[in-house]
């Protein structure tokens, strides 16, 4: 890619500097460490359940600023869905990176996480992006 | 010979966007080595060893020649000091496997440094387990060196074994491996040393120094990848038993016994990497006609004028010796408050490839508290120009970034 401000924007770089939701979870139901051994990111997700509902969640870790904005904006997108909505979510944003699904219709679900669509462009950054997509995808399926 | 010149030699640098900073983990290969693999395909291919025809004997005649080349060029005593590998990985398990296996016992004490290389450092963590011995480090001081005093305080009577790197290729620290050496053998220890960062600037003299083994890879030092040297005395190679096991390795095989081969065929199990062993050979030619005086003349300049020039940014940390005298090739830094793989993605939007990571070195990086760095390393083929490009791509990294960071 020539010009990166596509993928280094605003928003991205806002939460990939001074998240709000890089903090600890008091109580939280689940914890999960998502690790790129490659490049040493590590984050930890917490979230806080009420029945089936996301009701809050957080995280904490090191890594580059894709993928400490792209937890961030994960946990603004999922908090408040369902499990089977946030499976569906988490689902199509693989997909938006991986580039097995562009419609826009299907992208528009992904909220503000559609920022992130340009990474698709940019392969050695892939695993940056679905860092904690991975890593909340295996708290789903458990829970 | 200019730089101009040098740099017509590779055909990916005449690619004008390309501004290749990442030689410590690959050099790209003069077409002197490209074309010398495609002749040996063209003219001369067939397996060594193996055959009673021609083309096999001279495909062994090539092969034999490079041992004999590289031998030289190391100043090895003989040449089947000189033992084919896949990389220097590889060289380093052939000896912790075949030499520290059988040779460690409990309680001894396996000596390396901070700065090593994953692959001097985790084999002799499974060596060390099995055999109860214990590993230990040298660390290092603020200026990144490791000290006379720390030398002298971790290698002991106890100690049996010392791996060091001749150059970090993190921190681009030249060690002082011949004191180490030195120190090691009046301990009574062997010392194996890790050149792959070396051999491509410093020229190594293995008599001199004294080294008991030496490994290297060859696509660091102009040569395609897969093929690796593993010098070792001979005293000491006839006395190791062999690692892989396998064909052109053996003497006679019964069917519950078999006995080896002569070095150095004795660690050279199964059909080597002829096509690499001959782009060795044309590489060494390469470094010899060029010379390592001119290497390091251009080097130290491009070294020097990276360290002034980064040196000039205040936003960014650097990690290198203080002494340039000390300092090879590689420079490490960080831009303060933003992540090395965001560097390195806004520099490759501009053709600069620098490397981001741990560098195969998290023991380092913990011990420098910080979990990764960029990384540039230079290569006789590189200028100020590409010096220049980089300050460039890191000023504007800074910029797109300096109003978020905290």
């Amino acid at each position: 890619m020539d010009d990166l401000t596509d993928v280094y924007n605003e928003l991205i770089m806002e939460h990939s500097m001074n998240s709000y939701n890089k903090k600890r979870l008091e109580n939280a139901d689940f914890s999960e460490i998502g690790h790129n051994p490659n490049c040493g990111d590590e984050i930890t997700l917490e979230i806080k359940m009420n029945g089936d509902i996301i009701e809050d969640m957080a995280f904490t870790g090191h890594g580059c600023a894709i993928s400490q904005a792209s937890t961030s904006i994960m946990i603004d997108t999922l908090k408040g869905k369902t499990i089977k909505d946030a499976q569906e979510i988490v689902k199509t944003f693989i997909e938006m990176i991986k580039r097995e699904t562009l419609g826009e219709e299907e992208l528009e679900k992904l909220e503000d996480a559609i920022a992130f669509k340009n990474v698709s462009n940019m392969p050695a950054r892939v695993k940056c992006a679905l860092l904690a997509w991975h890593t909340i995808e295996a708290i789903l399926n458990k829970s | 010979m200019e730089i101009k010149e040098i740099k017509k030699d590779f055909p990916i640098l005449n690619n004008e966007k390309i501004v290749y900073l990442d030689s410590g983990a690959t050099t790209q290969k003069p077409v002197q080595v490209i074309q010398a693999v495609e002749e040996f395909y063209k003219k001369y291919n067939a397996n060594p060893h193996r055959g009673a025809y021609t083309l096999s004997m001279e495909a062994t005649e090539i092969y034999e020649n490079t041992r004999n080349k590289i031998s030289k060029f190391i100043n090895a005593r003989y040449s089947e000091e000189i033992i084919f590998s896949k990389n220097a990985t590889e060289s380093l398990n052939l000896i912790a496997y075949s030499y520290g296996m059988d040779n460690l016992k409990k309680d001894d004490e396996v000596v390396i440094s901070i700065m090593e290389h994953h692959s001097n450092l985790v084999p002799w963590q499974k060596i060390c387990k099995s055999t109860e011995s214990n590993l230990k480090y040298m660390y290092l001081n603020e200026n990144f060196e490791i000290s006379k005093e720390e030398i002298e305080k971790k290698i002991t009577d106890k100690t049996k074994i010392v791996g060091i790197t001749y150059v970090s290729n993190v921190l681009g620290t030249i060690n002082k491996v011949e004191e180490i050496i030195k120190y090691a053998h009046k301990k009574g220890a062997i010392v194996i040393l890790d050149a792959s960062q070396s051999i491509p600037h410093l020229k190594l003299d293995v008599q001199k120094l004294d080294a008991d083994f030496v490994v290297f890879s060859g696509h660091k030092m102009l040569a395609p990848f897969g093929i690796g040297i593993m010098y070792g005395k001979k005293e000491i190679l006839n006395k190791m038993s062999p690692f892989l096991m396998g064909g052109d390795m053996i003497e006679y095989v019964y069917e519950q016994e078999t006995t080896f081969a002569p070095l150095p065929n004795k660690f050279e199990a199964g059909t080597q990497n002829v096509e690499a062993v001959v782009g060795l050979g044309t590489a060494i030619d390469y470094i010899n006609n060029l010379g390592y005086d001119k290497i390091q003349e251009i080097e130290k300049e491009i070294i020097n004028y990276a360290r002034q020039e980064l040196s000039k940014l205040d936003y960014l940390t650097l990690y290198m010796p203080k002494n340039q005298e000390n300092h090879s090739s590689v420079i490490s830094f960080n831009i303060k408050g933003v992540h090395p793989h965001d560097v390195a993605s806004i520099l490759d939007s501009k053709g600069i490839c620098i490397r981001s990571g741990n560098h195969c070195a998290q023991p380092l990086m913990r011990f420098l508290g910080i979990d990764s760095t960029c990384r540039a390393s230079f290569y006789f083929y590189n200028t100020k120009e590409d010096v220049d490009k980089l300050v460039e791509g890191l000023k504007s990294a800074y910029n797109m970034f300096k109003k978020y960071i905290k």
